[in-house]
């Protein structure tokens, strides 16, 4: 019977393998999850560059208001005559670089790459459970993108009421350039990313739950798997509200329908809408909004639990609690949206509701924090790069978690809101924790996306320069959010009580400059190495997971036989009476393991 | 031509870095290959483990030098009775959470130098340890729950105050790109306001036939207020959402179309007693001389309002000055403007 199995997969395999294969069903319309994850990868590190580059620009502005710079004219043209930049492209610049960092970057690139190269490979899995769904998914993003670079170009600029998108400024034409055909074809990028966001998560979903190889029992899964199936899951329930949200928005733009709007005088007209509330597309948006913060940290945390527990050579401490702190964030994330608008002018019991559950988070948060601690406490940490970048992320888990202490607290909430403060918090614990978990699993797994090896001394390189210089963007924002300086302001030489803060800006732009040049040193390698790079050994960190036993050259359906049977939980490292430092999850629990195996 | 350059460095940085890799490469090539060289080395782990904890102590360091040196530019004391509450509660919290971040940053980055993988090193198989878990998790939660009770308690009596004598009605009304106020005059009672009944000199829709509107008192460009009084402010906004930030009051709302929503708060130092506050007055000398460098005129303290919520191209200049002043020269400057009735 065994054999019979084994020769009916391996018949299967072999299927897959001499599946007629061209140029365009190889390489463009994959239905490989392999492959489909290495396009969300280059299509995400694309828009990266161009969100990035965003951040650049503006920065130089915040730093050198009175400065020309001949280079704002080369990237913006009539946006920036003689190299001073327009305010309205200001706004478009913040906001193209927000929904680009957050959704294009941190949702797509990070849970597109990762869940497809990993929960397959991980769980034990031929292919994710539609690999057709899955192509679509990639091809909803690529369109979803590509739409949205288009938008860079209409003549009225960008879409450019900040990446929330309030209304009525987001709906009314009148109200400002950006709030034209920029906008609606921000609206279009952005449906077209929820499909992709939902056909990807379904799948997710279904693969972790039904495509398990024997023996990978749920409490046997990698973290990784947990936090990836967790966040489809958070994305399954909180994007079709966005796409409400934005379906009204499309409504009042287009059809003269009232959800959003009510009296209301632009233009030197009054509007005839009446009865609406803006408030009421703040309370949609925030409903995904907030589960989205943990749609994009929990892949990087999940990353981050098997990078440290490998390179420490240590189980992951605390598994469970891991396991449950992940479900304890998600069920959080959907009863905390109402942080983000204390000083809407809801009412002020929800606001004491809303500080009571946002708080609450702060438990789990604390012992993801401490738990990654006591992994590296008395073991043996492998400094690869991938390593350092997750150090990197615990460190601002911590920093920047921290202060939301302050800003899910209501009362304090309402001298700090929209301030720099707020871009102080969310682009350390959110922005930076992610892109560094980003980071992590590029250099931990691009050995097993493309077969070679990254080179190593650059990427130590690209970590050093870019810690220092997130940390010397990010932090000293706390000090001007503090002063009182709002978010999203243009330049801030209009208030004489904000110019001793000229010195805070000029040293962060410096150190934005600095870190986007590391970059140059991660793109390098990144292409260099996958063209070029020396060739990957089969199982290069000494790991135990599923995916490391695959054949280095990829096929489609992944292993050549059987799919390996699971018989251990994937953390026996250093085990004590193991021969070596790793027991990979294929070997069999042997007799005298009986009483500690998993 | 600055173009020109920039394009050049950057394809000469990246010829340079391909020189650099290929150099690596050759001299890879003439070692031995190992399938252990794609691990970090026993030096490597031990350079990176000194390196990493130089960085994580860089950034302690910096923490602390730059709580040091910017510190001083964080606001003047508050010029509110709730302020003076909401700063209690912010101190304690930076405390605590000050405290948590002084302590794990540095045990972080010490135990990568302190388990480096250098030679002879083995890690200790430890799965889960439910004292220590247990103790990680009460621990925050007794903390949170300490700040959760405070903060929700200030907030309470913030957004529901009580207040003995009645307050001051007071309108901030926001428009692309300005703000005007409307003061409730003797009823101290707001007259009706829509904006489809903005005509003419009546830029805020004021209802004429409302009786409550004609002795309202409508200003722009600078507020007054009268020290030591509550404040009930409401606001409305015409075209998009604004907010109304006063920092110095610890203050802010949005200000929505559609809707009015309200916030109080009492000041309680006049404009001129704040320009006497020592600390006030170092940021403003420090100010006037970084000013004089670039050639500006010198500033004077002054309360402002600002816009804190996106409306459009000039949000960054949507301001108002807010004088503080004692009840008799509020009194006189209030006589001074014309009510609505009179500006028919």
């Amino acid at each position: 019977m065994a054999a019979e199995v084994q020769n009916a997969s391996e018949h299967h395999a072999e299927e897959h393998h001499h599946h007629h294969e061209t140029f365009w069903n190889k390489y463009v319309f994959s239905i490989d999850h392999k492959m489909i994850s290495k396009q969300f990868l280059i299509t995400g590190i694309v828009m990266g560059i161009i969100g990035m580059g965003m951040s650049l620009l503006f920065r130089l502005q915040l730093a050198w208001p009175d400065k020309s710079f001949p280079i704002l004219n080369t990237f913006l043209g009539k946006w920036a005559e003689d190299g001073v930049m327009d305010p309205n492209m200001y706004l478009a610049l913040v906001t193209i670089h927000g929904t680009i960092m957050v959704f294009f970057v941190l949702t797509a690139g990070l849970s597109g790459t990762f869940s497809n190269l990993l929960i397959p490979l991980q769980v034990g899995a031929r292919d994710m459970a539609s690999g057709f769904i899955n192509m679509l998914s990639y091809w909803f993003f690529f369109t979803s993108s590509v739409v949205m670079v288009v938008s860079l170009f209409v003549p009225d600029g960008p879409a450019a009421a900040g990446w929330t998108i309030y209304p009525p400024l987001s709906a009314l034409p009148a109200a400002m350039p950006g709030s034209g055909s920029g906008m609606t074809l921000w609206l279009v990028s952005m449906t077209l990313f929820i499909a992709s966001s939902l056909l990807g998560a379904l799948n997710y979903i279904v693969t972790v739950l039904n495509l398990r190889t024997k023996g990978m029992s749920m409490t046997r899964l990698p973290l990784t798997i947990w936090a990836f199936f967790v966040t489809a899951i958070l994305g399954v329930l909180s994007f079709p509200v966005l796409f409400s949200a934005a379906l009204l928005l499309l409504f009042d733009r287009s059809m003269g329908t009232s959800f959003y709007l009510s009296d209301i005088l632009i233009g030197g007209e009054v509007l005839s809408n009446t009865g609406g509330s803006p408030i009421l597309y703040e309370h949609l948006f925030w409903f995904l909004g907030h589960p989205e913060v943990y749609i994009i940290l929990l892949p990087a945390l999940g990353i981050t639990s098997e990078v440290i527990a490998t390179n420490s050579r240590k189980p992951i401490f605390g598994y469970r609690a891991m396991v449950g702190s992940i479900l304890m964030i998600a069920f959080l994330s959907f009863i905390v949206w109402g942080h983000h608008m204390f000083v809407t002018g809801m009412n002020p019991f929800l606001g004491t509701v809303f500080t009571f559950t946002t708080l609450l988070i702060a438990i789990p948060s604390a012992v993801k924090a401490f738990n990654y601690i006591t992994t590296l406490w008395k073991g043996n940490l492998q400094l690869t790069p991938a390593m350092l970048f997750s150090i990197g992320l615990v460190s601002t888990f911590i920093t920047g978690g921290l202060t939301g202490i302050i800003l899910g607290d209501s009362a304090l909430d309402i001298n700090v809101h929209d301030t720099y403060f707020v871009v102080a918090h969310f682009h350390i614990v959110m922005g930076l924790s992610a892109i560094f978990g980003m980071f992590a699993g590029i250099y931990h797994w691009f050995p097993r996306m493309f077969g070679r090896m990254m080179i190593r001394p650059l990427g130590y390189a690209h970590f050093v320069i870019t810690f220092i210089s997130a940390y010397g963007v990010f932090y000293p924002m706390h000090f001007l959010g503090l002063a009182g300086l709002p978010r999203r302001y243009f330049t801030n030489t209009e208030f004489p009580m904000f110019d001793n803060l000229v010195d805070i800006n000029i040293i962060i732009s410096v150190f934005a400059i600095l870190g986007g040049l590391a970059q140059i040193l991660f793109l390098f390698n990144f292409f260099y190495s996958a063209l070029r790079g020396k060739r990957a050994p089969q199982n290069p960190w000494r790991s135990n997971t599923l995916e490391w036993t695959a054949p280095v050259k990829h096929l489609h359906g992944n292993w050549p036989g059987e799919i390996p049977e699971v018989h251990r939980w994937p953390y026996d490292y250093s085990k004590p009476g193991a021969k070596e430092d790793f027991v990979p999850q294929t070997v069999p629990i042997s007799p005298d393991e009986e009483a500690t195996g998993h | 031509m600055m173009t020109l350059l920039i394009t050049a460095v950057v394809v000469l940085a990246i010829i340079a870095l391909a020189q650099v890799v290929r150099i690596f490469e050759i001299s890879n090539s003439m070692r031995e290959q190992k399938e252990e060289d794609n691990r970090p080395s026993h030096k490597e782990n031990d350079s990176y483990g000194k390196i990493g904890f130089a960085l994580g102590m860089l950034f302690w360091l910096f923490a602390i030098w730059s709580t040091f040196k910017w510190g001083k530019y964080l606001l003047p004391v508050s010029a509110s009775n709730e302020g003076l509450d909401t700063d209690q509660l912010m101190w304690i919290t930076m405390a605590v959470i000050g405290f948590v971040f002084l302590i794990t940053q540095p045990i972080l980055f010490y135990f990568v130098y302190r388990y480096r993988g250098i030679k002879g090193r083995k890690a200790t198989y430890m799965e889960h340890d439910n004292k220590l878990e247990a103790i990680w998790t009460v621990i925050p939660t007794i903390v949170l729950a300490i700040i959760i009770t405070y903060g929700i308690f200030t907030w309470s009596s913030i957004m529901n105050p009580d207040f003995e004598e009645e307050p001051l009605v007071v309108e901030l009304y926001a428009k692309q790109f300005s703000w005007q106020a409307r003061l409730a005059g003797d009823d101290n009672i707001l007259g009706y306001a829509n904006v489809r009944l903005i005509e003419g000199a009546n830029t805020l829709g004021v209802d004429p036939n409302d009786l409550n509107g004609l002795d309202d008192i409508i200003v722009s460009g600078e507020l007054h207020l009268p020290v030591n009084r509550p404040v009930l402010f409401k606001f409305r906004a015409q075209d998009v959402i604004h907010s109304a930030y006063m920092p110095h009051f610890r203050a802010q709302m949005n200000c929505v179309p559609g809707t009015v929503t309200q916030f109080a708060f009492t000041p309680n130092k006049t404009t001129a007693e704040m320009r006497q506050v020592p600390k006030v007055i170092n940021q403003i000398d420090h100010i006037n001389s970084l000013r004089e460098e670039m050639g500006e005129e010198p500033y004077e303290f002054d309360f402002v309002l600002l816009c804190n919520k996106i409306c459009g191209s000039a949000h960054y200049n949507m301001q108002m000055k807010i004088v503080v002043e004692t009840e008799e020269e509020f009194n006189s400057w209030l006589k001074e403007q014309t009510t609505f009735a009179e500006s028919l």
